[in-house]
């Protein structure tokens, strides 16, 4: 991997359909681009890439990013933590849960530059050394998966919901963790999964 | 995804001073964000405001203010919200996941663009997108498509279950641009698509929405939000209503009413407000009242069953809200 590769530059080269449906408006926007990047606040100098200083699961991090940048490449691509998933990078499934500041958030649609100053926790930031948090425990004791592609943005989602204020019935859990989509559709284990963990969690 | 500047504003007034030709406010990213990688949308600059101080939720003589940056999440878990206007912090609830709710904004949400598969497919025509290209819709498929407010040029609804839940409340919505800050009323606020549906509300250029306030009303403590969509959770509305009553006994003395899922934007039934008014809250008074509700409409080749969805939708919801008196 290259480090200066900025995380998202990679997938958004110009496709055919995009080049050829928005070509006037990048023609438009080309520009006054190079003349604005100057004045740019956090842009750094030279290309506009902002620099972004950000905890990840308690590790500080001081790193240059395209704005284009999701958190979701930057976290894959950049700082190699590649247990948030990709699944539609639309902000349709959930596979990319992450916690930023405490909160449940997709990170397919949060830019990497707005992160500074943050604190982000991700799946690879829940365990105690070798001692799993007690969701992740709970997964696999209910077999809360099957592919598996999913399970990171489901715990990441299940602890921040208990954090919320836990879940008193089946289908309450069900609704709250309705951002969480399961391919596989192991729904019911999920759901005696986080029953549990939110037991564990207490 | 489109090359862009990026920068942080940390005043209404820097913002407005970064704000030029093909500039983009950032909020919580969750429109903006999806369009830019779908090439939808493509600003040559994107102003992040979320430094901004356009927060804070507090009730007053006048009503409730709700800064544009408070997230949807921290505005339906509030319990002024939750006990003086029940309506909001429903439809807020029945929006999108937790994660999203957690990073939209009430602004954004105001914001929010169609849903309509065309507007998202930069390969196909639509004059929302790219004006004059044509409708895809119309002749296309079009089954989650409005019935209300349609034009020959654009059929696309309005996604917010927020804006059909405060246009009943009669929300004012608060503006600021460089050349000042004015006030308009969210049912004024969004414009029919008519000839120009790239035209989606009175926002001028460089102009930020900075708050709502939600003015104090006897049936906004008495209001509900129903919303039918084709899966339980983390959908789009196929229909939704917002309904308040204020009554007398069992007499609904006023009625406000406004459905989703089926306008170009939130869509008022005052014919249905003035047929409930002055008559007992009964499922016969709402079978009557309801039964022109979709005067008007027009519908397309896959939405045909809209009208009485609506009506049906309606109903649910006004007895919804009397069995939880
Ligand atoms: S990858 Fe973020 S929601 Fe699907
Ligand atoms: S386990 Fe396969 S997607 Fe959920």
């Amino acid at each position: 991997m290259n480090p200066d590769n900025d995380a998202g530059q990679g997938r958004s080269g110009v496709s055919r359909r995009g080049f050829l449906g928005a070509g006037a408006v990048a023609a438009a926007a080309a520009a006054p681009l190079m003349a604005t990047v100057a004045d740019a606040s956090t842009a750094a100098e030279g290309e506009g890439l902002v620099t972004v200083r950000v905890t990840v699961n308690g590790d500080r991090h001081a790193m240059r990013v395209d704005p284009r940048g999701t958190l979701l490449d930057t976290l894959r691509e950049k700082l190699e933590l590649t247990g948030t998933k990709k699944g539609c990078d639309r902000g349709q499934c959930g596979a990319c849960t992450v916690h930023v500041d405490g909160r449940r958030v997709l990170s397919c649609l949060t830019l990497a530059a707005t992160t500074n100053g943050r604190e982000v926790t991700t799946i690879e930031g829940l365990a105690d050394g070798e001692q799993l948090h007690p969701m992740q425990q709970a997964f696999i004791d209910h077999d809360g998966f099957q592919c598996g592609f999913c399970t990171p943005g489901q715990i990441m989602s299940a602890v921040a919901m208990v954090d919320e204020g836990p879940a008193r019935t089946d289908d309450e859990i069900r609704e709250r963790m309705s951002g969480n989509i399961c391919r596989c559709s192991a729904y019911p284990f999920i759901v005696d999964a986080v029953r549990d963990g939110q037991e564990a969690m207490r | 995804m489109r090359a862009y500047t990026f920068t942080q504003a940390r005043s209404v007034r820097e913002a407005h001073s970064r704000a030029g030709a093909h500039t983009a406010f950032l909020a919580g990213g969750t429109t903006l964000v999806d369009l830019m990688k779908l090439d939808v949308m493509a600003p040559a600059h994107v102003v992040d405001i979320n430094g901004l101080p356009l927060r804070g939720v507090t009730l007053d003589r006048r009503g409730l203010h709700v800064g544009a940056l408070e997230r949807m999440s921290d505005v339906a878990a509030n319990p002024t919200v939750r006990r003086h206007y029940p309506v909001i912090a429903r439809a807020l609830e029945l929006s999108a996941s937790a994660q999203l709710r957690n990073m939209a904004s009430i602004g954004g949400n105001l914001l929010q663009r169609t849903r309509c598969g065309y507007f998202r497919d930069v390969a196909t025509a639509c004059n929302k997108r790219e004006p004059g290209s044509g409708c895809s819709a119309l002749t296309g498929w079009n089954r989650g498509h409005a019935i209300l407010g349609t034009s020959d040029d654009c059929a696309a609804t309005h996604p917010s279950d927020l804006a059909v839940a405060l246009v009943v409340l009669g929300t004012d919505v608060h503006l600021a641009s460089a050349r000042g800050t004015r006030t308009v009323p969210l049912d004024g606020f969004y414009t029919l698509p008519g000839t120009t549906p790239h035209v989606e509300n009175v926002l001028r250029p460089g102009e930020l929405i900075t708050g709502i306030t939600v003015p104090r009303s006897a049936w906004a403590a008495h209001s509900t939000y129903l919303k039918i969509r084709d899966r339980q959770s983390y959908e789009f509305a196929l229909a939704s209503a917002a309904v308040a009553l204020e009554m007398r006994g069992d007499t609904i003395t006023k009625a406000r009413i406004a459905v989703g899922g089926m306008g170009t934007r939130p869509w008022r039934l005052p014919a249905v407000e003035r047929a409930l008014t002055g008559h007992r809250a009964t499922e016969a008074t709402y079978e009557a009242a309801v039964r022109h509700a979709a005067s008007g409409s027009k519908t397309l080749e896959h939405n045909a069953f809209k009208p009485a969805l609506l009506r049906r939708t309606l109903v649910r919801a006004l007895t919804a809200l009397e069995e939880q008196r």
